[in-house]
């Protein structure tokens, strides 16, 4: 690829995230404000009964809530285009402080999963596919038709249930022990407290992976080019694991990294099982308790995260694969 | 070097519930070749004649069942043996490009054949080099990806991959199809130079021309039986082949009597017949309903009843 045609590419790329972040900033303002949560009653809570409807305008007058749709979404669109995300309501901090800081807790714990699911997944895939119809390919299999089935939420609390309650080696929730601060907290003990949500994130995202890296394996297995390989003298486990490997590794990178968007929602379901702070928990809070400007800025937030993730999937495919990557043909 | 008698290969399949059904590629398959020599296996097309190459190497799918006496220099060829055998003393030439894999530089592929056929690590580098030059092949193709390459280099390459372990019985399979005639005659005269330097070359092809242009003899192959072995002198004309078959596909080359389409036999001989027996001039009742045994005659062998 010469610099043109990088620059292009690149600058193409953020055109698009340009207007997709336009276009999902427009959609989730249209929803939120047909929203059945009032955004004055989730704020002052229990409290509701203690103000008066004077003081209810106030606050209403004070965010804006008096404004027609329009006029509201035209001033927080400019204000975004500005940096600007506005101030959570439930947290009383800057929107973009509040997500730094979540995204920071949901990080590692998704880190974790993602790499752990990955490698995991794509080893069991290799092997179910070298060792297909076996008493393993069945096994893996078995196990990640059921894992792919089984709602994150459930794992969690199966899980939960057996390391926190039953054998008691894990915390039961938080990303450190009650009553410390995310600051004083070692790192064992954040550790320990990711372990279990980390754990739950993995194992179900083996799944998709897994299955689909076997499939690719089995097919490498049976191209041309192994039955070549095999006539020069090669094994079976020689062909998948020194000759397809890479063929099997490019779109298992691919679908691992485009698959970041399944990971920030597994994480929203793990967190609150888990009662994890992390973006995912601060995600369900944003909504049921009308915090707008949160809400509005986690979902650009994670439309920028996914967007991300598939761009670099992109690139990846790009640089890996020489078919895509712009070499040309060879003079005889 | 190779000596194949009474070869059958047949696969059992699974059809409608548990049903258990086999199908027969080949039948009944005779042939001997000795280093030095080419000998071509000629066919129509989806024969069978590539399942020969691939039973000799011992790399046929699971369900494939092979019986009959297949000797390698004198010696049976066992599953253990052709395991131990192939890529190293038989090498396999395929058929097309898509044999090569489309991720990995062809130098790094002609050097896994190379470490494969028992050339040591350190001297692969040397041995690919050498490969490449013999086969007119740029030292720059080393690093080229499959899909850079033209049709009559990665033929090339193919070739240099199957005789970089210096393998002596290479199988050629179907080296022509889609060559232009150029490439054609470059990939023929590389067999026929191993066959000189003491090799013994097995050319399977449906292209009779070509075949006639490179081998020493010939096995008519067709309906899976051997029908007709015959030296590559006997085809300069019509009065020495022996088969009926054998000269129908004589006289359909242009430049002959040119008479026209041979016609396609059955796959697998109806009733346990000759294959030919519908369309042969000759045939009769015997022809239809009984396989004839394969005979001597005149330094040939022929499988007809009226020869």
């Amino acid at each position: 690829m010469n610099k043109g045609t990088v620059v292009r590419y690149l600058f193409g790329k953020f055109a698009r995230l340009l207007v997709l972040i336009a276009a999902v900033a427009t959609l989730s303002f249209v929803l939120v404000s047909y929203s059945p949560i009032d955004p004055v009653d989730a704020y002052v809570g229990a409290a509701v009964l203690k103000i008066s409807p004077e003081q209810r305008a106030v606050i209403a007058q004070r965010w804006g809530l008096d404004r027609p749709p329009v006029e509201r979404y035209l001033k927080w669109a400019g204000h975004l285009a500005r940096g600007d995300f506005g101030i959570s309501t439930i947290f009383n901090q800057p929107v973009l402080a509040v997500i730094g800081s979540r995204f920071v807790t949901s990080f590692w714990l998704m880190a974790l999963a993602w790499s752990i699911s990955g490698l995991l997944g794509f080893g069991l895939g290799l092997t179910a596919g070298a060792m297909e119809d076996s008493l393993v390919d069945r096994g893996i299999r078995f196990y990640a038709y059921t894992m792919a089935s089984t709602p994150t939420f459930w794992m969690g609390m199966v899980m939960l249930m057996f390391f926190s309650i039953y054998l008691g080696w894990t915390p039961v929730g938080g990303a450190w022990p009650l009553g410390l601060s995310g600051a004083q907290a070692t790192l064992g003990q954040r550790l320990h407290h990711l372990l279990l949500p980390a754990a739950t994130l993995s194992l179900i995202g083996v799944a998709q992976i897994a299955l689909h890296t076997r499939e690719k394996t089995i097919e490498a297995v049976r191209s041309d080019y192994a039955l070549f390989a095999r006539a020069q003298g090669e094994s079976t486990l020689g062909i998948v694991f020194q000759r397809a490997v890479r063929n099997v590794a490019l779109p298992a990178v691919t679908l691992q990294f485009a698959s970041l968007g399944e990971l920030f929602g597994g994480a929203v379901l793990a967190e609150q099982v888990f009662a994890y702070p992390g973006l995912g928990r601060a995600t369900v809070e944003a909504g049921i308790r009308g915090d707008v400007p949160l809400l509005l800025g986690i979902v650009l937030f994670s439309t920028f995260f996914v967007f991300t993730g598939n761009t670099l999937a992109d690139i990846i495919y790009r640089l890996v694969d020489p078919r895509i990557s712009g070499i040309r043909r060879a003079e005889s | 070097m190779l000596e194949i008698n009474d070869l059958s290969i047949s696969f059992s399949s699974y059809s409608f519930g548990l049903r258990k059904t086999e199908t027969c590629a080949i039948r009944s398959l005779d042939l001997t070749i000795t280093p030095g020599q080419i000998m071509a296996v000629v066919g129509q097309s989806g024969g069978g004649k590539s399942l020969l190459a691939h039973a000799l190497l011992g790399i046929l799918p699971r369900n494939a069942r092979v019986t009959g006496g297949m000797l390698f220099k004198g010696e049976p060829l066992t599953i253990k043996r052709q395991a131990a055998l192939r890529g190293r003393q038989i090498a396999l030439i395929p058929q097309s490009m898509t044999y090569l894999n489309p991720l990995v530089r062809v130098g790094n592929q002609v050097a896994q054949a190379a470490r494969l056929g028992g050339v040591p690590g350190r001297e692969s580098k040397g041995a690919v080099s050498r490969a490449f030059t013999r086969y007119r092949l740029n030292q720059k193709v080393i690093s080229c990806f499959p899909f850079q390459l033209s049709g009559g280099m990665a033929r090339r390459v193919l070739t240099a991959t199957a005789t970089v372990g210096g393998a002596e019985l290479i199988l050629a399979d179907e080296p022509t199809s889609g060559l232009d005639p150029a490439s054609s005659g470059e990939t023929l005269a590389h067999l026929r130079e191993l066959a000189d330097s003491g090799k013994a070359v097995l050319l399977i092809t449906h292209d009779i021309e070509a075949a006639l242009k490179v081998a020493d003899s010939l096995t008519v192959f067709c309906g899976g039986v051997t029908l007709e072995v015959a030296a590559a002198g006997d085809f300069s004309s019509h009065g020495v082949l022996r088969h009926p078959y054998t000269r129908a596909l004589w006289g359909a080359l242009p430049g002959n009597d040119f008479v026209g389409a041979v016609p396609a036999a059955m796959t697998i001989a109806k009733n346990g017949g000759c294959p030919f027996s519908c369309d042969c001039p000759k045939s009769d009742t015997v022809c239809n309903d009984m396989m004839p045994e394969l005979k001597r005659l005149y330094n040939g062998l022929v499988r007809c009843h009226y020869a």
